[in-house]
């Protein structure tokens, strides 16, 4: 479908519109950082912002959700019987989110819908957001998503794409679900002049080009996995890792979680926690073994989660989607391209 | 700062021809703007990957619990007094250790030069300094900024900026600083209570319990921290206030006569949390109660760890 033209204030006006069947998301500016947040009136999204800090996976992966609750109370027929927790499935609509972002929810997919295995709260967050994307005309120099699979304008994980054009924003439908927005017509839209297109495309073609590309998958997918675990680089990245969780809080395709059990009186419920690799206690068995109880062990593990197994397990790609987050939040400069790089040498190497 | 870099690789090159150390713990330059890398290396060849300039604010010495090799450590004034509390608190000898003082004239904080470049809506590619002056260049832009409007709070306020212990310096002492540390605190302590419990709430509300602060800090070094047992489980792990207030008080009250206000929390924190404020309270109680700065005297005992009849004892009642 071609493409439409739109005023920022036609957008907004959109977006009002649509806020009346969907409940509204966007990045907006709180403190010193974007965060996705809900939108009293689509006014409030910063189409000025590069990226959030946290990714938008909490709006389908809660840091901390209640799955159910239960009463332990003695005389209680229903005593100790879980019980699911209320819930908000309502229909969505998170505007903003950048292309990476939102292929970073496709990879996830793959591993919490599953023919064996479905998360049942991530799918039905997920069958309930549509999801408009904002293209990024020009990417931070920590930014690799071309690299890994995905792009600046990338549509795989988007129902519409909005770019910022001269004097307003291009918007193109991506998916049925995108095109059923449409009944909701926008006021003062218009189909993108020829011209207008040419240019919407060399800024495309100028933001892709000013793009690193370094990761060479098929090289390091062949690779035995042994031979890239063995690998003697990891020792000296791993020195500088404090082990905090901020890599995978931050990354928007880390999906990794922990379940606890809270108890309150007679009163209790049962959470489910964002949980990290990089965290001792992850893999802690009950026996009081760790199989990864060295920091080495637990870097690695990240990276080869995100570069190896994945690949390795769905021959789709890695679990990388070159946000940059970690690149620029690592309070110790451990960086993600950095370790691709070393990865590749060392498969060229070791031919 | 670029004499540093060259000294430090010169001292360097010569402990490990001598064999004096069995590796070093340095810094190199960093993948992005305004940030290097802590690493250990142990061969001659690697001498021209150490570096020095102002964003070397990791403190080395969190790489030091529990080592059993001989190592030098590149150390600023507040690395060097948490080396005094490593030792006293027995993580690591005197005689393992060789320490490259630096004289430090404060690190820079890059949270507040991307505030200020940020309203601009811009991506920094590059930050030099020259002569107090902090040069930032993005892609369609470059910026002046006066270095000492830019510096990390804690060095702001820094009372030890030449190392309290070392082997060797890279360069010539430089002048301590005259300063009130406590203003902030002072305007906290004057609050009400229910301010304070507003003011402390409020702090650690962008918490995402990622626990980098706690793993930032040289002292988090027990085996277990308390908020990853489970049997019996001390704190909640969720994100609701109460977990998070609990885990972020309690690592403060466990720093208390320890704490150097290194920064090292504060620095690592993703989402911006001052930090600093749970400790600086208890650091400014320490000193007027038992009149003691940690790690500022090398063999001293902790004034949590020993008595003296002049120790206030109002609170026995």
């Amino acid at each position: 479908m071609s493409r439409l033209r739109l005023t920022q204030e036609g957008l907004t006006e959109w977006l009002r519109r649509l806020g009346n069947i969907y409940t509204l998301y966007g990045p907006v500016l709180t403190g010193s950082y974007h965060e996705f947040k809900r939108l009293q009136d689509p006014g409030e999204i910063d189409w000025d912002y590069s990226n959030t800090r946290l990714s938008p996976k909490a709006l389908f992966l809660p840091p901390a959700e209640k799955m159910f609750v239960f009463s332990m109370d003695p005389d209680d027929p229903e005593r100790a019987i879980l019980k699911e927790a209320p819930k908000d499935f309502g229909p969505r609509l998170v505007v903003g989110i950048r292309p990476c972002d939102a292929y970073a929810m496709k990879l996830v997919d793959r591993n919490f819908i599953t023919p064996q295995y479905r998360d049942p709260w991530w799918e039905k967050r997920r069958q309930e957001t549509v999801i408009i994307g904002y293209g990024c005309n020009d990417p931070c120099s920590t930014c690799f998503c071309l690299s890994v699979g995905s792009g600046p304008f990338d549509t795989k994980g988007l129902d519409v794409l909005v770019i910022k054009v001269d004097g307003g924003f291009s918007l193109s439908f991506c998916s049925e679900r995108g095109k059923k927005l449409l009944r909701r017509e926008p006021l003062g839209a218009r189909a993108l002049s020829e011209s207008e297109e040419r240019s919407l495309q060399d800024r495309r073609a100028h933001a892709e080009a000013s793009m690193p590309k370094f990761w060479d998958e098929k090289l390091v997918a062949t690779r035995p996995l042994l031979d890239i675990f063995n690998a003697p680089f990891w020792e000296d990245i791993q020195f500088s890792c404090i082990n905090c969780g901020t890599c995978t809080f931050l990354c928007p395709t880390c999906w990794c979680f922990d379940i606890q059990d809270e108890l309150w009186q007679n009163k209790g419920c049962r959470v489910r926690l964002w949980d990290s690799c990089m965290f001792p206690l992850f893999t802690l068995h009950g026996s009081g073994h760790n199989p990864r109880s060295q920091k080495l062990q637990r870097v690695r593990q990240r990276f080869m989660h995100k570069l190896k197994y994945y690949v390795d397990k769905y021959r789709n790609g890695v679990a990388c989607v070159g946000c940059g987050r970690c690149v620029q939040f690592c309070p110790v400069n451990i960086d993600i391209r950095e370790v691709m790089r070393l990865m590749v040498s060392h498969c060229q190497c070791s031919l | 700062m670029f004499e540093y870099t060259e000294k430090i690789r010169e001292i360097v090159k010569r402990l490990l021809q001598d064999r004096v150390v069995d590796g070093v713990i340095g810094f190199r330059k960093g993948t992005v703007p305004m940030m290097n890398h802590p690493f250990f290396m142990k061969h001659i060849e690697q001498v021209p990957q150490l570096y020095w300039d102002s964003w070397c604010g990791v403190n080395l010495a969190n790489y030091l619990p529990k080592r059993q090799d001989k190592v030098a450590v590149v150390a600023k004034g507040c690395d060097s007094r948490s080396i005094v509390v490593l030792i006293a608190e027995n993580q690591i000898t005197r005689d393992q250790l060789y320490i490259i003082g630096i004289p430090c004239k404060g690190m820079l904080d890059r949270r507040k030069i991307y505030d200020t470049v940020r309203t601009r809506g811009r991506d920094i590619t590059d930050v030099m300094e020259r002569d107090g002056l902090i040069v930032v260049t993005g892609k369609d832009f470059s910026l002046g900024l006066d270095r000492n409007q830019y510096l990390q709070e804690n060095c702001a306020i820094c009372l030890h900026r030449n190392p309290v212990i070392y082997d060797e310096l890279v360069g010539e002492m430089v002048p301590e600083q005259e300063i009130d540390r406590y203003e902030d605190i002072r305007a906290i302590e004057s609050m009400s209570s229910e301010k304070r419990w507003e003011y402390f709430s409020k702090l650690t509300e962008p918490c995402i319990r990622c626990y980098a602060c706690r793993n930032a800090c040289p002292f988090c070094y027990c085996p277990q921290c308390f908020v990853d047992e489970s049997k019996p489980q001390w704190v909640g792990k969720t994100i609701d206030p109460t977990d998070t207030l609990t885990f972020h008080l309690l690592r403060a009250f466990h720093l208390a006569g320890r704490c150097t206000d290194c920064g090292s929390c504060e620095r690592a924190c993703p989402v911006g949390i001052r930090v600093r404020m749970f400790t600086k309270k208890l650091e400014k109680d320490v000193k007027e109660l038992y009149g003691y700065e940690a790690g500022v005297q090398l063999g001293e005992r902790p004034p949590l760890d020993t008595y003296r009849p002049e120790d206030p004892q109002d609170f026995i009642k």
